[in-house]
């Protein structure tokens, strides 16, 4: 399966695009990385890509078909900051299983913790909600992920846990991964191809 | 002095456990009001002419009117009718409120509405359009209570409003609707629970303007009907008492009336605490 982003164009302001005419094409058993700079327009790509900006020019299609967007969305995208994508009056339980609810060993391999479950988001810890909120993105459902700078604030060694993790379970289910970072480092290892952003957005 | 401090038992409270003592005194203290202003039979309230106007006495606390009617029993059950009027007044004001800020959410041009709304309410003086709608509703229990309602639902709807709003564009809510939750679902589960503390406390907070209103109508009045024992009433008859010094037929209504009211604020200051914990600092 492909995941296949067309001739996208957007813009915040009118005639002061951010995106142009860029193009890209996902696999779904590859993890292509994305370079680029601090507001060059990453994320609004990844948005676009993943359904919350919907008043673009171009087409994102999965397999030449256009995807529904009353259902679960199958390309999810995981955010920067965990924090602001969970409702401070839900204990972590709910969190999670507004999406699904993860087998056991799973929950083993990220790290979660069965007493975290009980508490607030405001009791844990920007890497443990990252945990949390990758898990909840990898729905049965979920066909594609796109990550962005999900790893840009833990350190070196819960990043290692966190993308050893993702990676193999994506490899196992076929999910295919657009990893956005600025840290050539870091993509150098987990990515399969790299792109660089400013190559492809024909501005 | 350590030992002695330890000896006071709310020393070793924490700040949660004090604020939960103090809401449970004040709502025992009101339910006794209200409690015993129900237990009064008005028949039960006698004229008694050899007691006309006296002053206040451990016999006659509050002292008597020019009927020698006991005061501090016809206070009471002012203060009944007053709280009852109030509860009713500030959850039908939070009902619409809750329906405006609803409109309001649905799409644009409920939104334009709503604050079209909100603006030409909050415009017109209270007192002014309270005193219209109960006149229009025939004065009285109702008319007042209709009155207060539809006045002083726009500053909970106008908080809501923009609650509302901030939540639906917020990250979770959006992240909700990828994981195909409909509109109605992500209304009851997410944003349900954020609002709730809002229309809890400004509930609570309509409650004294409503009081302060309904005998402040009743006594120019506009508002309940004479015969009935409303602090209003009790007010403007003692002001033909007042120049010959019967002093105590306005001072201990009046006081008792505001510290029914404050009695209120604080209870709805205090829920706030409980329930957001972010503004006990404040």
């Amino acid at each position: 399966m492909y995941l296949n982003a067309n001739n996208i164009s957007y813009a915040y302001k009118k005639n002061k695009p951010i995106l142009k005419n860029l193009s890209i094409s996902i696999p779904d058993n590859k993890v292509i990385g994305l370079m680029g700079d601090s507001g060059s327009g990453k994320s609004t790509l990844c948005k676009v890509i993943s359904g919350y900006i919907k008043n673009y020019t171009g087409t994102v299609t999965l397999d030449n078909n256009l995807i529904e967007t009353k259902d679960f969305y199958p390309i999810q995208l995981i955010f920067q900051h965990p924090e602001k994508t969970m409702n401070p009056k839900w204990k972590m339980h709910k969190v999670l299983s507004e999406s699904w609810n993860p087998p056991q060993e799973l929950m083993d391999t990220f790290g979660l913790k069965d007493n975290w479950l009980g508490r607030w988001p405001n009791e844990l810890s920007g890497g443990e909600l990252q945990r949390f909120s990758i898990l909840r993105a990898l729905n049965p459902k979920t066909k594609f992920i796109i990550a962005d700078e999900i790893s840009t604030m833990l350190d070196a060694v819960t990043q290692v846990q966190i993308w050893d993790a993702l990676l193999d379970y994506c490899k196992q289910n076929k999910i295919g991964i657009l990893a956005v970072s600025h840290d050539k480092e870091l993509l150098e290892v987990i990515a399969d191809d790299i792109l660089l952003f400013n190559e492809i957005n024909k501005l | 002095m350590s030992s002695l401090s330890k000896l006071n038992p709310l020393n070793s409270m924490n700040l949660r456990q004090k604020t939960i003592l103090l809401i449970g005194l004040i709502v025992l203290l009101l339910v006794l009001v209200y409690a015993s202003s129900l237990s009064i039979d008005p028949a039960n309230i006698l004229t008694d002419f050899t007691l006309r106007n006296q002053p206040p006495s451990f016999e006659h606390l509050f002292g008597t009117d020019w009927l020698g009617r006991d005061m501090l029993t016809r206070t009471i059950k002012g203060l009944g009718l007053s709280i009852f009027i109030g509860a009713v007044a500030s959850i039908l004001s939070s009902i619409l409120a809750i329906i405006m800020a609803f409109i309001s959410s649905v799409n644009k041009y409920g939104d334009v509405l709503i604050a079209w709304l909100i603006d030409f309410f909050a415009s017109i003086p209270h007192l002014l359009l309270l005193i219209m709608i109960s006149i229009c509703l025939g004065k009285g229990a109702m008319g007042v209570i209709i009155g207060v309602a539809c006045t002083h639902w726009t500053s909970l709807a106008r908080v809501l409003r923009v609650e509302i709003k901030e939540i639906q564009t917020s990250e979770y809510v959006q992240l909700s609707e990828k994981f195909g939750k409909n509109k109605f679902w992500i209304a009851k589960e997410h944003i349900l629970i954020l609002v709730i503390t809002q229309v809890i406390v400004g509930t609570l907070l309509i409650f004294p303007h409503a009081i302060m209103h309904e005998a402040s109508i009743t006594f120019l009045g506009f508002g309940l009907s004479p015969h009935e024992p409303a602090i209003g009433i009790i007010l403007s008859e003692s002001m033909s008492y007042l120049t010959t010094g019967a002093w105590w037929l306005a001072v201990f209504p009046g006081v008792m009336l505001l510290i029914i009211v404050l009695l209120f604020d604080i209870l709805g200051e205090e829920v706030e605490k409980l329930l957001d914990p972010t503004k006990a600092q404040k």
